[in-house]
């Protein structure tokens, strides 16, 4: 089947088959910044902005994305870089396969709480998993993001 | 000591965060060919079962399949996947795929096929016969069991290690140091304490991935997600029996490690799958398999017996552990030896000390490296064991560990004992402020205020416990790193190191300390790591050796290249090299000077023409402890026994940070690491062998909501023998948490928890236990 929908503001149209999700659909036409991680919706590396809203990609139906916006971070790199920066300052960067799922994440977080208190900011990201950095200089940096401009 | 460390000690950031957070193409997977073959594992549905007949025919007629693997048709050779050095301290008892299966997860056989899909109804196409046998699942019922895990002929050991698989096990060591039970008798005060250690996941978030291609001459080229490149290729070489130099393996950014990457996983498959059909071939674990197909820490039972004199004197320490590696051999005997190895060291002052013990198989998923490699199991024994010893001497526990543990320039003839698998070196602790940690540690947690437990009011209470540690900086005369400066032509230099980043930063560190040492910035200094083709080499991330080892060869390399270009500065400055000074970016005699960019360029094009390029090596004589101590002040609601951790308090002594944020991280991450084993993680199995907590959902990883406060300080220590005095710091911050959360837990309830992890329903059972 075909699925048209807009990826970073492009309307683009990609064979999919109806079991396929998200995902695996965006790496496989080459928008590698997707990390996958789980496959289970549990560890948010794969997270995407759909219609804005963050969403586990590797949980959503290709199918489920017709019509709509998608966004990865290739279509937010100045936030992403700016982020990057805080994260860079704070020592918050290790493996990075979690970095654009909380790219995302807090880039959304940003967009509809900019003044998130410390505990609304550990409950917004509390399903994008870190195994490196035990969270404390990515809290920091966050922190830092959302106060940024 | 150096002073006015420009680059070192500075504040230096990630050289790859930027692109990683900006999404780069930059992880093993990104780079497989588009087109290429997509491999899937038929894994054991038994826990030990030998495979009577397999039939591929149906798969391999699905159209889109394009190779199937079974042990009859891939090379038969006993190795270690272990991803060690050469050679191998675990025992050959792997074959790349064979006809026994020894745990729920193990490897079948292997289709290839143009997608994903085809690949997986192929699999559905395989018929197996299997001829299924009674397992062992309790590792301390595998000694001499009627049920033998590896009964096939061909595997071996490498050099003796007490590998005896006719008995389960894979291997076993003894050491005694005195005469243990005669001092033990002597003693004022004996206690004696036993823990169990649970399984533990890597967990780390990219998933065990590689792909293969052949190039443009006939060769393999891999891209892998692993931790020793190097090691990688040479076991690939002998166990397929194709030239080393025919084998290309590069190692990109690497989505986290943790030990969990040290061993083979994806690549000898992809690599057949390629060599046999001539295409691409990649393959990727799914997260189920990541959990119940690779490896886990090892789980051990340790019981310590430690003898004082009333004035708190430890005069004997005995401990005897029992490690479970599961269905192969991988790191056995290494892991084991550090129980002791790098933990009992602590207590330097005793008359007597034994280690011993034996490594049992069982049909469980293998185990193998994790960070922390046998010391945070040790510590949780160790340090659990002196605060029940500090409790009998009715001494305050801080007191009894700054009288009895390591200082500085003393020793250990635990050193010169045990090493990595052989025997050991001797070796004097040069920096060794753990007395500081200790007392800085107290401070930091205001210990004395609130030891050992206090009432808050409202149903909570909290208590304070602590724990030491220390752990290594390599393996001496074993793991050597290289490194290669070469000079642009316009006076910038290109870095290649053998070293591997697996998101640690190494990348950065080592630049730093080129960076450092020639008197510039990070910006001028281009790296390039672990790609066997153009990258010296390297042991790989292991052993907590990368800032020590590789960094010394980095420092080495970059003192050599300033000496290079002194020499060529002082032939155009027509002076003696010593009149010559360089700041880093001119050279200048009292009356001439020439740029560092003048020069490269008069060197590349002008006159005496040549690439200036200069490669070093080195290898540890000694493999210096970093040390810790590690405080936590722990809230318990009194009723559900739910605790969290209100403040976590690390006090190292790594020697000089080479950065200090890195090394921040690396500590702030072990600790919460080893936080998930002492009170979330657990690898459950039924009572089939398979195991249950195979995915995220069910494996609780510490999110956001476990962590509250960490406090890490560095103490101000320098290691002589270390990169601008540095020491390591990759593994030492996981190993406190679970006797620290075990101690806290005592000094609220009084109840020792002695298996992990600690959970709300053991507390409460103990506490019941006590009041009855």
């Amino acid at each position: 089947m075909t699925l048209t929908c807009y990826v970073n503001g492009v309307l683009r149209t990609f064979d999919v088959t109806p079991d396929e999700y998200l995902a695996d659909t965006l790496r496989r036409n080459g928008f590698f910044s997707v990390r996958e991680g789980c496959n289970e919706s549990a560890c948010g590396a794969c997270t995407v902005l759909l219609d804005d809203k963050p969403v586990l990609s590797c949980s959503i139906l290709s199918a489920k994305a017709e019509g709509k916006h998608i966004t990865t971070v290739d279509g937010i790199q100045d936030e992403a870089k700016k982020l990057s920066h805080c994260f860079a300052e704070e020592g918050a960067d290790q493996c990075g396969y979690c970095n654009v799922g909380f790219a995302l994440t807090v880039y959304s977080l940003k967009k509809h709480n900019k003044n998130a208190t410390d505990e609304e900011i550990k409950e917004y990201i509390v399903g994008n998993l870190c195994r490196c950095t035990g969270y404390q200089s990515q809290l920091k940096a966050i922190k830092a993001y959302l106060k940024g401009e | 000591m150096r002073k006015n460390l420009k680059v070192v000690n500075n504040k230096t950031h990630s050289l790859d965060g930027e692109a990683l957070m900006m999404g780069r193409k930059s992880y093993s997977d990104d780079y497989a060919e588009p087109n290429s073959l997509v491999c899937k594992m038929l894994r054991s549905p038994h826990a030990f079962a030998r495979i009577k007949n397999i039939d591929t025919s149906k798969a391999e007629a699905l159209n889109g399949v394009k190779c199937v693997l079974t042990y009859k048709n891939v090379p038969h050779v006993a190795m270690s996947r272990a991803g060690q050095g050469d050679p191998a301290p675990s025992p050959m008892d792997k074959f790349i795929l064979d006809e026994y299966v020894r745990f729920v997860g193990d490897e079948v056989a292997c289709v290839a096929a143009i997608n994903e899909r085809i690949a997986e109804e192929a699999l559905k196409l395989i018929e197996v016969e299997y001829e299924v046998y009674k397992p062992v699942l309790d590792f301390e019922k595998a000694y001499e069991n009627e049920t033998v895990i590896h009964p096939e002929d061909g595997i071996k050991q490498a050099f003796e290690m007490g590998f005896d698989p006719k008995k389960n096990v894979a291997a076993s060591y003894d050491m005694e140091v005195g005469n243990v039970e005669k001092v033990l008798k002597e003693c004022d005060v004996v206690i004696e304490h036993t823990v169990k250690t649970q399984a533990q996941a890597h967990g780390m978030l990219e998933p065990h991935v590689s792909n293969a291609r052949l190039d443009e001459h006939n060769r393999l080229v891999i891209y892998t997600s692993t931790q020793t490149p190097f090691h990688v290729r040479r076991i690939m070489s002998r166990t397929l029996g194709l030239p080393l130099n025919k084998i290309r393996i590069i190692k990109p950014r690497v989505g986290g490690g943790f030990g969990g990457k040290q061993q083979f996983h994806c690549e000898f498959f992809v690599a057949l799958v390629t060599l046999k059909t001539g295409l691409p071939a990649k393959m990727q674990y799914t997260r189920q398999e990541v959990f119940a197909s690779s490896y886990t820490r090892h789980p051990m039972k340790i019981s310590m017996k430690i003898g004082a004199s009333k004035d708190g004197r430890i005069k004997a320490i005995d401990c005897h552990t029992l490690s479970d590696t599961g269905a192969y051999g991988e790191h056995a005997l290494t892991v084991f030896m550090i129980v002791g190895s790098k933990v009992l060291p602590l207590y330097n002052k005793v008359d007597a000390v034994r280690f011993g013990g034996r490594v049992l198989y069982t049909n469980k998923v293998p185990a193998g490296a994790y960070r922390g490699y046998g010391a945070i199991q040790g510590n949780y024994g160790l340090e659990t064991a002196i605060d029940k010893l500090a409790e009998a001497l009715h001494m305050d526990p801080i007191e009894l560990r700054l009288k009895n543990s390591m200082k500085e320039k003393e020793t250990s003839p635990i050193f010169e004992i045990m090493g990595e698998g052989t025997k050991g070196t001797a070796m004097i602790m040069e920096s060794c402020k753990l007395d500081y940690c200790i007392k800085r540690g107290a401070e930091l947690i205001d210990w004395y205020k609130k030891y050992p437990v206090k009432d808050m009011g409202n149903n909570k209470v909290r208590s304070v416990g602590m724990a030491i540690a220390m752990q290594g900086s390599g393996i001496p005369f074993m793991d050597m790193g290289a490194a290669t400066i070469k000079l642009n032509d316009d006076g910038t230099y290109m870095l290649t190191v053998g070293a591997t980043d697996i998101g640690q930063g190494s990348d950065t560190v080592m630049a730093q300390i080129v960076a450092e040492e020639l008197m510039t910035t990070v910006d001028k200094i281009t790296i390039y790591s672990s790609d066997t083709d153009l990258t010296p080499f390297d042991v790989g991330a292991y052993a907590s050796s990368t800032t020590y080892v590789s960094g010394n060869a980095a420092w080495k390399t970059a003192i050599k290249m300033r000496e290079r270009l002194i020499k060529e500065a002082a032939k155009v400055l027509e002076a003696h090299t010593y009149d010559v000074e360089f700041d880093g970016v001119k050279f200048t005699t009292k009356d001439k000077e020439i740029t560092l960019k003048d020069l490269a360029h008069r060197l590349t094009y002008v006159k005496d023409m040549q690439q200036i390029s200069v490669t070093e090596s080195y290898f540890g004589h000694v493999s210096p402890p970093p040390f810790m101590s590690a405080y936590a002040e722990v809230e318990f609601d009194k009723e559900t026994y739910e605790f969290k951790v209100i403040e976590y308090v690390a006090v190292v002594d790594c020697g000089t940070t080479i950065n200090p944020m890195l090394a921040r991280g690396q500590v702030e991450g072990g600790l919460v690491q080893g936080l998930g084993m002492a009170a979330y993680e657990d690898v459950l199995y039924n009572s089939n062998g398979k195991m249950l907590s195979d995915s995220f959902l069910y494996y609780h990883l510490p999110t956001t909501k476990e962590v509250n406060k960490i406090t890490v300080e560095f103490a101000d220590s320098y290691e002589e023998t270390g990169p601008f005095g540095a020491k390591s710091v990759g593994e030492i911050g996981i190993d406190t948490p679970p006797a620290v959360i075990a101690n806290a837990v005592y000094n609220a309830f009084g109840v020792r928890i002695t298996s992990l992890p600690i959970t709300p329903e053991k507390i409460m059972k103990a506490v019941k236990e006590k009041n009855k």
